[in-house]
């Protein structure tokens, strides 16, 4: 039985901008950084609260990717096509506002929404992420259903 | 995709198209001209509209239209504002364009959604925070106003 999502993917187009990003604007951890034989980089980081979460971050490219696949990658990416996840956090509004000081880029404002606070943010590199400070109804599917699903006509 | 131009022009296109995008999201309950989109890619307003629509498959002006009436529909959910008001925070001028609009893309009115969403549950939302989190922050902030988050993230 699966306990726990451990790791997961972002895309983005340079290591080292990268890490300026998770590292330096949000305030992630470095939590492994490998190089291996074929070139391959296993470059992880994740949130001090999440020790044991890793968002791996890959350069789309060999050995992974053919050349196409790495072109159409890059070109989801360019266009704001691909989303990342949602992070949580204890303070929607004060991460937004600390997160735009440091420039990070905010296509939604925290706004309130029927299972929390929620602002939606870019990473340097085109995706979108979610940032969440979740209530009590988020993870009730009958709240959720009255909030979100027609009602009778 | 990949129809058009290759390779890092392609990508660098994406990118312009990307911010004219982003910048529609950012400040679609502000009175907006095709103008004030393609400065934010960095393009005429010509070459907006055709490259936009290439990626996209919509012109910027119908992206805008689809925005602010996604932000009336989660306001008319959740909020406790009349149509009206909604109808201006979320960048229309004229009740009967917006009423127009939101009935061609939802398929039933501003007010019989409203109706509708109202009879499956109470309004979550004090329309005084609505008011103070969701009107547009003053010309030139760094990230003035709501929008919709991407579609694939909304809980349905």
């Amino acid at each position: 039985m699966i306990t726990k999502l451990g790791v997961a993917t972002a895309y983005v187009s340079d290591y080292d901008q990268a890490l300026d990003f998770f590292i330096g604007k949000l305030g992630f951890e470095l939590r492994t950084d490998v190089t291996m034989e074929n070139g391959f980089r296993w470059l992880t980081v994740g949130p001090p609260a999440s020790p044991e979460f890793q968002l791996n971050l890959t350069v789309p490219g060999p050995p992974a990717h053919d050349e196409h696949t790495a072109a159409l990658l890059r070109e989801l990416m360019a266009k704001g096509a691909l989303g990342a996840g949602a992070w949580n956090t204890d303070d929607c509004r004060a991460t937004y506002a600390e997160y735009v000081a440091r420039g990070v880029e905010f296509i939604q404002e925290p706004a309130e929404r029927p299972y929390g606070v929620e602002a939606v943010f870019r990473d340097d590199f085109g995706n979108w992420y979610s940032l969440n400070e979740l209530n009590d109804k988020a993870l009730d599917q009958q709240a959720m259903t009255e909030a979100f699903e027609p009602g009778p006509k | 995709m990949s129809a058009g131009p290759s390779g890092a022009a392609a990508v660098e296109t994406l990118v312009a198209l990307r911010h004219a995008r982003d910048f529609v999201d950012r400040h679609y309950a502000e009175p907006l001209e095709l103008a004030d989109i393609a400065a934010a890619a960095g393009y005429s307003r010509y070459h907006l509209v055709r490259a936009f629509k290439a990626a996209y498959g919509e012109t910027p002006g119908r992206y805008l239209q689809r925005r602010r009436v996604e932000r009336a529909q989660e306001l008319l959910r959740v909020a406790d504002l009349n149509v009206t008001e909604i109808c201006h925070l979320v960048g229309f001028t004229s009740l009967g364009s917006f009423s127009r609009l939101f009935s061609e893309l939802v398929g039933v009115s501003p007010s019989r959604f409203q109706r509708d969403a109202l009879a499956s549950g109470p309004r979550l939302i004090p329309g005084c925070y609505v008011l103070m989190w969701g009107r547009p922050s003053p010309t030139g902030a760094p990230n003035t106003a709501i929008a919709e988050k991407p579609a694939a993230a909304r809980p349905t």
